[in-house]
């Protein structure tokens, strides 16, 4: 008797010869900086404002002039080879000017904008998982804003910073910046709250701050870059039109608000004083809502606001 | 529809004054009505400082809340705002003043919003298209200029074209020209023209801001299901578009409106300053460098009024176009 033979059968099922390797699955991180990778205008926009600030740190350091140096030969001149923004009518450099005054508005922008959304975050947070006065309070400090301009607010509280240094200043743009985003990072708390695992959370005994800084505000944390990078441009935005207006930046320290101040009485006959710090202006602004906006796109495809 | 409209003016009324209450304490409290009298040489005797500071009812030793409570009464009684540290009326400064305001803020913001809203619809509807991205960046530009500095790159503009041209066409110093004399329509036709760049610079922020969020809106409402519903049914697709589309996209524009009347009211004063003007927004940041308490409180009112106005005004646009609020 034959014991049966065990055929080898071929297998319908044959393992593939050569195994794909499977990609490793993609992190929320991963997945917003595959798509930031993609957008032309995070490119153009973050080397825009690399090139910026690399200029206005080393850009000083490999020119002849200092912001107070007069050349009493080249007063009111146009730009040249030797002041290549031109000179202002007592011979002061405007290169020179303008990248120190470039310095002052960048550390100002990049410090007050984040800065405001930190404290939009904490109030914010804090008003929508508190609830009650708190947050009847900050309701009606954000509809109170809507009729009073945040810009009168600045100008009318000015005096209270009048003779501080710039340093100063800086905390004053954060502290009168924060509301709009308060009052979207409390929405988006009252939709959290009552989600499972900051319930889990509060059940367990955590005490509120854990909650907050745990479970709620890092749910957030894609709005809260976004408003942050955004943040930076108000802020500049704040500080030059305040100094402009004579309630910022006091002499003898230079921003591009000052600058510009300067610069407006003659820009219709000698335009060089105004027009070259306006053009940094305008493009380092231009660069940052770039970044911003490819920022908010890769984060939140379906946002409504934003489809470009 | 009437009641709900009544209701909403109630509730802007209280916000208003509230925040005009809070502009007086705020005032109070920062501004230091007496300093310029300390820069004075010879400074004055104490016992006058005080009695021209009591007649201007900023005299810091009275408590804030009772000159606000005289400021209010004097307001509701007399409509009177006190006087400003020169020693005019505040309201008449107010009525003086305020014409050149609202004739740039009025044409400014209605041109605004109607280019801004006829270029939000066409982006969207040509969504990615060449002219689409055209205005979305030239609106980020715009978002990228100060106000102010808007304002000037005009005014360098202007003289590069006027010396183009060798003549004085485009004058844009002051309201209208000092001195000037002629007939009415003379004074009218100057007015105009010292009123063509700050309108640009103000229709230029406006439509900006108007025309991304008109986009934004119109893209959710083209993606809805009677759009493709009327579109079903036969409609042709411009008609589909305008009658179905646009007249829906209006309604959540009728509340940004309101919303960003404010951040124009702020570019408005930034450009009179820019375009030396005599108007509201130059006594306001005027007041405030001479601690002008009452001249600042009376520019927060005003301000608050154009508020409710405002708002009011785009209740009204809401409920027309929303059957659903009049019911």
């Amino acid at each position: 008797m034959s014991v049966m033979q065990e055929e080898a059968i071929e297998s319908p099922l044959e393992p593939e010869r050569d195994i794909t390797k499977t990609r490793k699955p993609l992190t929320r991180n991963g997945l917003v900086w595959l798509r930031l990778k993609r957008m032309p205008r995070f490119w153009i926009g973050i080397s825009v404002v690399a090139f910026i600030v690399l200029w206005a740190f080393v850009g000083p350091l490999l020119y002849p002039y200092g912001i107070t140096d007069r050349d009493p030969l080249n007063m009111g001149m146009g730009p040249t080879l030797l002041h290549w923004f031109g000179t202002n009518s007592i011979g002061q450099d405007i290169y020179a000017q303008t990248l120190s005054g470039l310095q002052k508005s960048l550390v100002i922008g990049f410090v007050a904008g984040p800065a405001a959304t930190i404290i939009a975050a904490i109030v914010g947070s804090t008003a929508g998982y508190v609830g009650g006065w708190v947050d009847r309070i900050i309701q009606w400090f954000i509809l109170l804003l809507l009729v009073i301009p945040a810009f009168f607010l600045f100008i009318l509280l000015s005096p209270l910073i009048k003779g501080l240094s710039w340093v100063v200043l800086m905390f004053y743009i954060a502290l009168f910046s924060w509301m709009i985003m308060a009052q979207v990072v409390r929405s988006q708390t009252r939709s959290l709250r009552n989600r499972d695992f900051v319930r889990a959370a509060r059940y367990m005994g955590m005490p509120t701050r854990t909650i907050l800084a745990r479970h709620i505000i890092p749910n957030m944390a894609s709005i809260l870059i976004i408003d942050a990078t955004l943040g930076v441009v108000s802020a500049i935005m704040s500080e030059t039109a305040l100094s402009y207006f004579g309630f910022g930046i006091q002499k003898p320290d230079v921003s591009l608000g000052t600058l510009l101040a300067d610069g407006t009485a003659a820009a219709v006959t000698r335009p060089w004083l105004f027009v070259f710090p306006a053009f940094v202006l305008i493009a380092l602004l231009f660069a940052i809502s770039l970044v911003g906006d490819a920022l908010r796109d890769a984060i939140d495809p379906t946002s409504g606001m934003n489809r470009d | 529809m009437t009641l709900y409209i009544v209701r909403r003016f109630l509730n802007y009324a209280i916000l208003s004054l509230i925040a005009t209450c809070m502009a007086y304490v705020l005032a109070s409290v920062v501004l230091d009505p007496a300093a310029r009298f300390y820069g004075m040489n010879p400074r004055p005797p104490q016992s006058s400082i005080d009695a021209s500071l009591d007649a201007m009812g900023v005299n810091p030793d009275i408590p804030v809340l009772v000159r606000l409570w005289t400021w209010l009464t004097n307001l509701f009684t007399q409509f009177s705002l006190g006087t400003t540290v020169g020693g005019a009326q505040v309201t008449a400064e107010i009525a003086a003043r305020s014409g050149a305001s609202l004739r740039l803020l009025l044409i400014g913001s209605i041109i605004g919003a109607i280019i801004g809203v006829l270029l939000g619809v066409w982006g969207a509807v040509r969504q990615y298209r060449m002219s689409d991205q055209v205005v979305t960046y030239a609106s980020y530009i715009v978002f990228a200029t100060p106000t102010f500095v808007i304002g000037v790159l005009l005014m360098i503009l202007a003289t590069q074209f006027n010396n183009l041209l060798g003549t004085q066409v485009i004058t844009f110093t002051g309201e209208y020209t000092a001195g000037i004399s002629g007939s009415w329509w003379d004074l009218a036709l100057d007015r105009a023209i010292h009123l063509l760049l700050p309108t640009i610079a103000l229709v230029l922020i406006s439509a900006a801001s108007y025309s991304r969020y008109q986009r934004s809106v119109m893209l959710d409402v083209l993606g809805a299901d009677y759009i493709r519903t009327a579109r079903a049914k036969g409609l042709p697709r411009t008609k589909a578009l305008y009658r179905h589309g646009v007249r829906l996209a209006l309604i959540p524009m009728s509340t940004f409106f309101a919303y960003s009347f404010g951040t124009l009211i702020a570019g408005s004063a930034m450009l009179e300053i820019v375009f030396s003007w005599r108007g509201m927004g130059q006594f306001q940041i005027e007041a405030i460098q001479k601690n002008d308490i009452n001249a600042v409180a009376g520019t927060a009112l005003f301000v608050a009024v154009l508020y409710l106005i405002s708002s009011t005004l785009s209740e009204v646009l809401y409920a027309a176009l929303d059957p659903r609020v009049r019911s």
